[in-house]
């Protein structure tokens, strides 16, 4: 076992041995490597100001992501290299094309959320070619707030900059660094011990179950979009803390047996394009998740894991009848997603247990499945209500229909009464008037800072009617205008 | 798309004479920071280079709304470790109050705290972490009191901060009697927090003496030297104050900056050490005021065409706990009451409201906002009334040229371009042909409805309180011919300081690069007066104009000597000094200028004309001039959510000849952007102890990148012109944008109204969340059955 992390600053290679835990990568660069140019403007991954970028390689490229430096603890930096506003600028002084392109179409006003911007544009630039349209553009930037240009500037220098071919000095330097990465690879897994707190990074399973049995009060840790804020935010000590990123096979995703395997380490980011395939609709839902920088470090176990009552994917995968396998010391067990919500943040998981995997039936022929979810603010925004439906039909008839719900209740929930008063019935309005008012019986929402219980209760009910009509092709749905 | 461009845009103010004389004043020169802003290297105070020994603070905020503090031990907060010192009220040297215009802002309560996230006590410790564990060791016993948490609770028990005042001409009452038709109507408007990305922040650094140095993210630093020695009992001249740069302000770092620079420099003072305090985002939108709520009640009398006759207002806003800087807020609010429309016979009366939350402040507009939001209702109920479009409502009721151009407060509208600017507005955006195919539209979806709606936009440029409306500058041009400019605005992001530098550059004929703009400072020039009211550029571009010809006009009288011409021949530019066929560069001009014993430093100095206002009887020439513009939005609503996608935004704005195109159309496009965000997607939610639970951008929405339409045409008025002399006939910018959001609102109403057939406007307040268009949707529907 090993006590310390060894990654690339820039170019520059860094090792530090016992690193504090939970010392978040934003504070380790404004403190430590005295590297200001990264900001904070929130502390909960919500305004992207901290916004850096985490290389990672990829055969002989670089996979660059952006991620938010304020909720991202320093081990997480171990093997990898970092990137940030600081090393964009050429040694010539030349600024980079997204940093030019932002100079060049006035992108920048007060200053303070454009490292942040720079950073996720880099990203961007790295993301490909064939162009960059405005729907591309929102989503590299929804994470990303800047108060003062109303952003139109900032988008018109992301496509005047990405959405080619990136030659920039990075590119060119790629495969030296993916080298030297490789060269930075741990073989041993990471076990670190500071100032009273422990960290544990896993490598697999076996070690995994392994050192939850023997700390069972242990935090642990994912994308760390959750419980970097139980730090940054309720200032929380965190005694035992136990990664799950390095877990061999944890993040798989896979297909087989008529099953959508979701491993419970997978990112958001890469999950999206599994699950959208399947299911266009949940890649439209976690295209709204967070933002970039969050589905890049987020997971979908962890969403389920947390147990939040308006988390996104729950109200989703308990509609697609998915199957949690869960896995402790002792062996392994299955539990369907809607039995494992048991109150508010409260699971099925028994002590000394993990969730390993998300299993979720492929749709059957005839099958449809929405998703919708209702926020104040259509990007980067916490669900009021988030509803999923899974219907069959069979001729006019309801065959099969799956309803749940977020933020309708203590934990997210399936709709039962409702599903009852649909089966086997004409899928017609008189039956869906009938399963809306069985969702007054049902359902319990509360009144809250994102919306009232009233009109929690009245979308709900009118988040069927819309999936209805949108089965008879009618327009109820706003037209995307980006 | 038609988006204007900067270069499009330099294009026309170059082509326009005699602009077309100029190098640098009116071309789209790029922020003077961009360069350091893209590539992390601007500097704001968080980032300087640390000084030894330094001590970060926290400090601790009232759990309650109301209460009296019964006891307060912090023995345990001084004895946890790394703490150097904690504060209370009783320790402090000098005045417990940062009011900025009255009393009523404690440093730290006294006794009684009176809003939830109040000041309690600060402690400085060797670190961030120490200090704020320490802070959780405090003993703090209250007794809770009932708040008062809201307009009509206030209202009701008449608790105000102030007196409530009376603007009237005509008579309103009789008008109302004898109009043909009348109606009535409430709205409520909500508040806005700056949500600035840099947060509140100070370093105060002790020096010998008494003295100490502040640097300070803040639009006012002459406030924060004086409050900083008022509450150490210091004179001002022992108290310096720097800012650089802010992370954005929009009237969030007017007032509210103070409190935070005085509590570092009363812990610096007290410690003999440094020491920074930086509140994290949480903390900052508990603590600090933001935009205040109104209620509008209002009472319209009009004719058949929709032409008012006669109107009342009844304004009420949430000042807070104290009056911080509602007397000149709820002013504007009343000046603003008529926006760009003749009120032939009208009374305002406003109703200053104290209640048990945050002491709410200056946010871009400063009140005007909230007063046009009154004027806009009325006008939407007239139309949807008389069955009209609200578009053919206002331009009846714009003001005119030589009648009917008298405002409420009795100054004469002389500069008036509403009518012209709205009709090319009109015509470029295609408002009409838009109208017909919104209604047809409408009449063919159930479940998604659009809205379309034009409102214009009439600001008022000056501040209100007279002896605000000046500035002044400091001007050096060293031997080498680089010029160091200073002069008493800040710098936010809103490009103040490379448009003061066009203009100096211009007067000196020289390229940008020549002349260094330095951090604002007490120490350079003294007495100023807030960046804010929008009046920026116009009074710090004259004051630095006027040094900047002070210096030229030294060189030129020695040059014209050696040149053997007249002073008045000597002309600057390209970088020289030319006169009877004979060119010097401007080094060398200098050089020979400093060679003859001639002063090369100046200080200038403006007060802006023409103004007086007697606020006894709310009359007078409160502003130097208006800022107009318009906006035409349409929206998409989804009517089984109430959510909305914005699909169409045309702008025209009249900055006069532009100092600068490309700041101010960063000006207008960020202005608009936040003012539709203050009325669609920004809620603050208090609970019912009176906590504000949107405190963190997790749960405050600002408008987010796909929140801005990809349609977006935004044009400066190529018409426009500044008829006073404000600096190169320019005109005022910063705030005056943010109310073309009130389209988006309208619009929202208009889609909301599209859902039932009743001859009245939209029962929709504002911020529009989905929820309230959603519920406005019901409640129309329900109307319309009943009304069937």
């Amino acid at each position: 076992m090993g006590e310390t992390i060894r990654f690339l600053f820039g170019d520059e290679e860094r090792s530090i041995r016992s690193p504090a835990p939970t010392q978040t990568v934003l504070e380790w660069l404004r403190t430590e490597a005295r590297a200001c140019g990264t900001k904070e403007g929130c502390a909960e991954g919500d305004c992207g100001a901290c916004t850096v970028v985490l290389g990672t390689p990829d055969g002989e490229i670089m996979r660059y992501r952006a991620v938010n430096a304020c909720i991202l603890f320093l081990p997480a930096l171990d093997g990898r290299q970092v990137l940030t506003v600081e090393h964009l600028r050429a040694p010539d002084g030349t600024l980079h094309p997204v940093q030019q392109a932002m100079v060049d179409h006035h992108g920048a006003q007060c200053g303070f959320c454009t490292p942040g911007f720079v950073m996720s544009l880099f990203a961007l630039y790295h993301a490909g070619g064939g162009g960059v349209g405005r729907a591309a553009v929102n989503e590299a930037l929804a994470g990303n707030l800047c108060r003062c240009t109303g952003y139109r500037p900032i988008v018109d220098a992301a496509q005047a900059a990405c959405g080619g071919v990136a030659e920039d000095r990075f590119a060119v330097a790629a495969p030296a660094i993916a080298a030297r990465l490789r060269g930075l690879a741990r073989q041993d897994s990471l076990a670190v011990a500071h100032d009273g707190q422990v960290f544990l990074a896993p490598r697999s399973l076996g070690e995994l179950t392994a050192a939850l049995a023997a700390h069972p009060a242990a935090t642990l840790l994912a994308g760390g979009t959750d419980v970097g804020l139980w730090v940054t935010k309720q200032h929380r000590h965190l005694a035992t803390v136990i990664a799950l990123e390095h877990v061999a096979g944890l993040a798989e995703i896979a297909e087989r047996d008529g099953v959508l395997s979701i491993g419970a380490g997978a990112t958001y980011d890469d999950a999206c394009a599994a699950l959208a395939r399947h299911w266009p609709d949940f890649g439209r839902l976690l295209r709204r998740l967070g933002s970039r920088q969050i589905r890049n470090r987020g997971t979908i176990g962890g969403n389920v894991a947390n147990a939040s009552p308006i988390g996104d994917t729950p109200p989703a995968l308990i509609a697609l009848d998915a199957t949690l396998l869960l896995t402790g010391a002792a062996g392994s067990r299955r539990i369907a997603a809607e039995a494992f919500f048991l109150g508010y943040r409260r699971t099925a998981l028994a002590p000394g247990e993990v969730l390993e995997r998300i299993d979720i039936p492929l749709p059957r022929p005839g099958e449809r499945f929405a998703t919708y979810k209702v926020s104040k603010r259509f990007e980067q925004d916490i669900s009021a209500v988030c509803a999923a439906f899974r219907l069959t039909l069979a001729g006019d008839q309801v065959a099969d229909i799956r309803i749940a719900y977020g933020g309708m209740a203590a934990t997210p929930k399936r709709a039962v009464a409702a599903e009852q008063m649909l089966v086997g019935r004409p899928w017609q309005r008189a039956a869906i008037a009938a399963a809306m008012a069985a969702l007054e019986g049902e359902m319990a929402p509360i009144s809250d800072m994102r919306a009232s219980a009233a009109y929690r209760l009245l979308v709900a009910r009118n988040l069927l009617l819309r999936f209805h009509l949108t089965t008879q092709d009618a327009a109820a749905m706003l037209e995307d205008v980006a | 798309m038609n988006v204007l461009t900067p270069q499009t845009a330099a294009a026309r103010a170059a082509a326009q004479s005699p602009a077309e004389q100029r190098r640098v004043v009116g071309r789209p020169a790029a922020h003077d920071s961009a360069d350091k802003h893209v590539s992390g290297a601007a500097l704001y105070i968080d980032d300087v280079a640390e000084p030894r020994d330094l001590l970060h603070a926290y400090v601790r905020l009232s759990e309650h709304a109301h209460a009296r503090i019964l006891r307060l031990d912090v023995a345990a907060v001084a004895a946890a470790p790394g703490v150097a010192a904690v504060l209370t009220a009783r320790d402090v040297p000098g005045v417990n109050d940062v009011g900025p215009a009255f009393p009523g802002d404690p440093i730290f309560a006294d006794g009684l705290v009176e809003y939830a996230g109040q000041s309690v006590f600060a402690v400085a410790a060797d670190s961030i972490a120490r200090a704020r564990a320490a802070a959780q060791r405090a003993v703090i016993e209250y007794e809770v009191l009932p708040p008062i948490l809201d307009i009509d609770a206030a209202m009701q028990q008449a608790a105000f901060v102030l007196p409530s005042q009376t603007m009237r001409r005509g008579d309103a009452a009789a008008a109302l009697a004898a109009a043909p038709l009348r109606l009535r109507g409430r709205h409520y408007v909500g508040g806005q927090e700056h949500f600035y990305l840099e947060g509140q922040i100070a370093m105060a650094i002790p020096g010998e003496d008494r003295d100490i140095r502040v640097l300070s993210s803040t639009q006012h630093p002459t406030e924060v030297q004086h409050l900083v020695g008022r509450s150490l009992g210091i004179p001002d001249h022992a108290v310096i104050c720097e800012t650089r740069r802010m992370g954005g302000g929009f009237g969030g770092k007017e007032s509210q900056a103070s409190l935070i620079a005085v509590i570092a420099a009363l812990l610096a003072a007290n410690t003999g050490r440094p020491v920074k305090l930086r509140l994290d985002r949480d903390d900052d939108m508990k603590l600090t005021g933001k935009r205040h709520d109104f209620r509008i009640d209002w009472d319209v009398g009009f004719d058949a065409e929709g032409r008012i006759e006669g109107i009342s207002f009844e304004l009420a806003s949430r000042c807070g706990m104290s009056p911080d800087l509602s007397a000149a807020i709820n002013d504007r609010a009343m000046f603003h009451s008529d926006n760009a429309y003749y009120l032939p016979n009208v009374s305002i009366v406003s109703h200053r409201c104290k209640t048990n939350t945050v002491s709410n402040t200056a946010f871009r507009g400063f009140g005007g906002p909230q007063g046009m939001m009154g004027i806009e209702a009325v006008m939407d109920a007239i139309a949807r009334h008389l069955r009209r479009d609200p578009l053919e409502v206002r331009r009846r009721n714009f003001y005119g040229k030589r009648e009917r151009n008298v405002t409420p407060y009795h100054m004469t509208v002389e500069d008036n371009v509403i009518p012209e600017l709205v009709a090319e507005l009109a015509r470029s955006a295609g408002y009409a042909a838009r109208r017909r195919e919104v209604t047809a539209f409408n009449r063919s979806s159930e479940w998604i409805k659009r809205g379309l709606a034009l409102t214009p936009v009439k600001f008022g440029i000056s501040f209100t309180l007279l002896r605000m409306n000046q500035a002044g500058a400091l001007v050096h041009v060293y031997t080498d011919g680089s010029v160091q400019l200073n002069h008493g605005g800040t710098e936010m992001g809103q490009g103040l300081f490379i448009k003061v530098a066009q203009v100096v550059a211009e007067e000196f004929g020289l390229p940008l690069d020549r002349i260094k703009v330095t951090a604002t400072t007490t120490e350079k020039v003294p007495n100023t007066s807030p960046t804010a009211a929008s009046a920026g550029s116009d009074m710090n571009g004259k004051a630095a104009q006027v040094a900047a010809r002070t210096i030229r006009d030294r060189i030129a009288g020695v040059v014209a000597a050696e040149f053997a011409v007249a002073a008045s021949d000597i002309v600057f530019r390209d970088g020289a000094v030319q006169g009877g066929g004979r060119s010097l560069p401007f080094a060398a001009a200098v050089r020979r200028t400093y060679e003859k014993r001639v002063q090369l430093s100046a200080t200038g100095y403006y007060a802006t004309p023409k103004l007086h206002y007697d606020t006894a009887t709310h009359q007078g020439r409160p502003f130097y001039y208006f800022a107009y513009g318009a906006a035409v939005a349409e929206v998409e609503v989804d009517t089984l959510t109430g959510e909305h996608r914005l699909r169409r935004v045309d702008i025209l704005h009249d900055v006069g000849q532009s100092l600068n195109p490309a700041i101010d159309l960063g000006q207008i496009e960020g202005g608009f952007v936040q003012g539709m965000g203050w009325l669609t997607t920004e809620e603050l939610w208090w609970d019912a102890r009176g906590s504000l639970r949107t405190h963190a951008p997790s749960t405050y929405k600002i408008p987010a990148v796909g929140d801005v339409p990809a349609d977006f045409r935004v044009a400066l008025w190529s018409r426009g012109r500044n008829r006073e002399n404000a600096v190169y006939r320019s005109k005022a910018v910063g705030e005056p944008p943010l109310m073309l959001g009130i389209a988006v609102f309208h619009a929202l109403r208009d889609a909301v109204a599209a859902c039932g057939e009743v001859a009245e406007a939209a029962e929709l307040d504002a911020p529009a969340t989905p929820e309230r268009v959603l519920l406005a949707i019901e409640a129309r529907r329900r109307r319309a059955a009943a009304a069937a």
